[in-house]
């Protein structure tokens, strides 16, 4: 018995003594780590089935057309970290795209300004939508809900459903140029350069304190408050942070694609399946930032690979939803079995010390847990 | 340990839930040449062989070379020679009310149509001929294009019912009520399977826009080429005819085609433009519809390939790109006048006079030698504009059709 809990013991010391690569090894094992290995296997099949996706300019620009929904799923996995859902990201696309079509025309000179108040209307929707789900107590999913379809019937009045002219192909360099004559690469599209600044400035603003605590608040909110954390204004950040990247998505997809009211169409359905296939939690407190950017690529790579393999797009929405499912399903089961196996190894220990005298080296083992 | 094992049950049964997916969903495109129906649950998505009329296939091929009766000059007005219906019973005294029952104005090519025959409207409003018409859109919904017709029908007071069905078969008992009442009903645009209305007005149709189309390509290409056809949606009659048609001449002339549905939405059609350009060469594209043709042209561009052979449609935008860029394309044509010519026989069957049991306007695709001369009529017009939109007679011609003031 005791031999068998030494052992035990020593393992969980040896876990956390371990080695970067075995560190990284055992991240790899969870849902959050396990995506990466998915996409780099997806990425392989499609290089398989197609040897040239795997020529670097046709992969950066691969990259360049998903950098859109993996920022969105990014600005999701604020808000699902967090404990909440964002339903309205697509209709922000959505209604953003209209309102660089409508207001920017073929004036450059208005480019800038346009700009700057996309960001500020984003920003607000953002607000809106964190204000009423933490002050009224509305739950989430039926404040964006409501969001959602508000944004798409303005969006449906404004232009009666069809496409309008694109903006000025200035405006539409963001999505759709690049940085030209790179050896190798040929292109760095723009969208990968927003989409790896976005990137670091997230997996930045998770190891601030704000990120630390949206974690704590989405793990268990009672508990955040009792801290001294400001609950509210933690999640109505992470709401602006979701309209704020549903913005830039939209702006990078003007560029990319045009003007048009179907653009954004499903958006906040790819972000969830990808924040959920990247092992974050539904429910909050659980997962990475970067993972949910990966769940993306993992999302857009199978729906490539299925298109290669010839498998109607129509397919596409059962591919979707069996992810959904199998993804909340694994990874609930993972973190579950971790969760139970750290607190039953806990709860071992402390039984072990109460019950029986400490033995000798006990204490040096005692004190290194998770 | 149980982590390992728990992942690997749900990825066990992850897997053949992709590769039932993947296996059974392989199945149309193949089973789709060698004909539908061998009951297998992927027949779900349309085969197009469900939509092959051959009848009707020779009909419009012969009516692409018919002759018109009436003025050149004023297309909307013009039919081919055939069954007439005598109208003297709905001859009435001072202006009618009209109620439209529209499918929807969720295209451009219907937007279009739409800011047409409101200026017709009023034209028939100032010679006395109409006093008003009630409006009401279904938004692509069948259920709610019934409903307003059943709502026209029971408290509209209608002098005459003007129906741009939303589907074919769902609407056409909402159309035989409506035909019930004694008041005139004129369809247009997409058909309905009863022929009590008064008058159906439509242009040539689907099989002769994919005839046109399709072997223009195949005049283009070699056989062997490939062609990616990018289609809007499926189950509508119209576009799934223009599909059927070309699909036929594309197997006769051992083209290779491979067809998607786009929802018109240009951030599909990138992807699938660029996806296609990863395996291989595309020497063409054909579309059911010329929204998205622009996003689909770019694709060529981003991905730095050789710009393809191309159907568009009279689009303001692609006609632009196709000028701009000197691909070798063509632009088929569905009137997009037929929009004033429901209005106008009505203003025939108020006066009792004969007009075309079915009345099929002329659909001529523009080809590159009039290309310069549509974009010069249409100068100043907007991307979602349709060359062929008839109403440069009407007042407000340019600004309404400019500013696309959508009433």
């Amino acid at each position: 018995m005791s031999t068998a809990l030494n052992s035990d013991r020593s393992a969980i010391l040896k876990q956390n003594r371990a080695s970067r690569s075995e560190r990284l090894l055992r991240a790899m094992r969870t849902p959050g780590g396990a995506v990466f290995i998915l996409l780099i296997g997806l990425l392989a099949a499609i290089i398989v089935l197609n040897p040239s996706f795997g020529e670097p300019s046709s992969f950066i620009r691969f990259v360049g057309r998903t950098a859109p929904i993996a920022i969105a799923a990014i600005g999701q996995y604020f808000v699902i970290v967090g404990g909440e859902f964002d339903l309205s990201m697509g209709s922000v696309v959505t209604m953003q795209v209209i309102v660089a079509g409508n207001l920017i025309g073929q004036d450059d000179s208005k480019v800038i300004p346009v700009l700057v108040l996309m960001l500020v209307l984003g920003a607000f929707i953002g607000l809106v939508n964190g204000l009423i789900t933490t002050l009224l107590q509305v739950p989430s999913f039926i404040v964006t809900l409501g969001m959602m379809l508000a944004l798409l019937g303005l969006v449906l009045y404004w232009t009666g459903g069809a496409a309008q002219g694109n903006p000025a192909d200035s405006f539409r360099q963001i999505g759709r140029g690049g940085i030209r004559d790179v050896p190798v690469l040929d292109i760095i599209p723009y969208p990968v350069l927003i989409l790896t600044a976005l990137a670091v400035a997230a997996f930045i603003l998770m190891r601030r304190p704000f990120g630390r605590m949206l974690i704590a608040v989405g793990d268990n909110p009672a508990a955040a408050a009792l801290a001294g954390s400001r609950v509210w204004w933690v999640r109505t950040r992470a709401f602006m942070i979701s309209s704020l990247s549903a913005t830039v998505a939209g702006i990078l997809l003007v560029g990319y694609a045009g003007v048009h009211p179907s653009v954004g169409r499903g958006y906040e359905f790819t972000a969830i399946t990808a924040v959920v296939l990247g092992g974050v939690v539904l429910g909050g407190g659980r997962g990475w930032v970067l993972s949910a950017a990966a769940g993306a690529f993992a999302l857009e790579s199978l729906f490539t690979l299925l298109n290669f393999m010839g498998v109607p797009a129509t397919w596409r929405d059962t591919v979707q939803g069996a992810i959904i499912i199998i993804a909340v399903a694994a990874a609930s089961q993972s973190w579950q079995r971790k969760r139970k196996g750290a607190s039953s190894a806990a709860h071992d220990e402390q039984h072990q010390l109460a019950a029986a005298p400490p033995p000798a080296e006990g204490t040096e083992q005692g004190g290194e847990r998770v | 340990m149980r982590n390992n094992s728990v992942r690997a049950i749900a990825l066990a049964a992850a897997l053949p839930l992709v590769a039932l997916t993947a296996c059974t969903t392989t199945d149309p495109s193949v089973t789709e040449t060698t004909g539908a129906g061998t009951g297998s649950p992927a027949a779900s998505s349309p085969a197009s062989q469900d939509w092959f009329d051959q009848a009707l296939y020779d009909t419009q091929n012969q009516q692409r070379s018919a002759t018109f009766e009436g003025d050149p000059e004023q297309p909307y007005l013009q039919y081919i020679a055939g069954a007439m219906t005598d109208t003297s019973k709905f001859a009435a005294q001072g202006p009618q009310k009209v109620c439209f029952a529209n499918a929807s104005i969720s295209n451009p090519w219907r937007q279009t149509g739409w800011i047409t025959m409101n200026q017709q409207l009023k034209a028939l409003q100032g010679s006395g001929v109409i006093s008003e018409m009630e409006t009401r859109d279904a938004k692509d919904n069948d259920n709610t294009q019934i409903a307003d017709i059943d709502y026209f029908i029971a408290e509209g007071n209608c002098g005459a019912f003007v129906i741009s069905p939303n589907s074919t078969a769902a609407l056409t008992q909402a159309v035989e009520r409506a035909c019930q009442t004694g008041k005139p009903v004129v369809v247009f645009d997409r058909g309905v399977e009863t022929k009590c209305a008064t008058t159906f007005i439509h242009p040539i149709g689907g099989f002769a826009w994919g005839i046109d189309t399709a072997t223009f390509l195949s005049e283009k290409l070699q056989s062997g080429d490939k062609v990616v056809a990018l289609r809007i949606l499926p189950g509508v009659d119209v576009l799934e005819h223009r599909w059927a048609a070309a699909k036929k001449i594309f197997e006769e002339k051992g083209i290779q085609a491979t067809d998607y549905f786009t929802g018109a939405d240009p951030t599909e059609i990138k992807k699938i433009i660029s996806d296609e350009l990863a395996t291989g060469d595309v020497k063409g594209v054909w579309m059911d519809a010329g929204d998205g043709a622009v996003a689909a042209l770019e694709a060529f561009e981003d991905a730095g390939k050789p710009l393809p052979v191309m159907t568009g449609e009279d689009e303001m935008s692609f006609l632009a790109k196709w000028k701009q860029t000197g691909i070798d394309a063509m632009a088929p044509v569905y009137s997009n006048f037929q929009w004033r010519t429901p209005l106008l026989a009505l203003e025939k069957i108020f006066k009792g006079e004969q007009i075309p049991a079915e009345w099929v306007l002329p659909q001529e695709p523009i080809l590159v030698d009039e290309l310069d001369e549509w974009l010069q009529r249409n100068e100043g017009m907007p991307g979602g504009h349709y060359a062929k939109f008839g109403g440069e007679d009407l007042d407000g011609y340019p600004e309404v059709w400019q500013q696309r003031q959508i009433p």
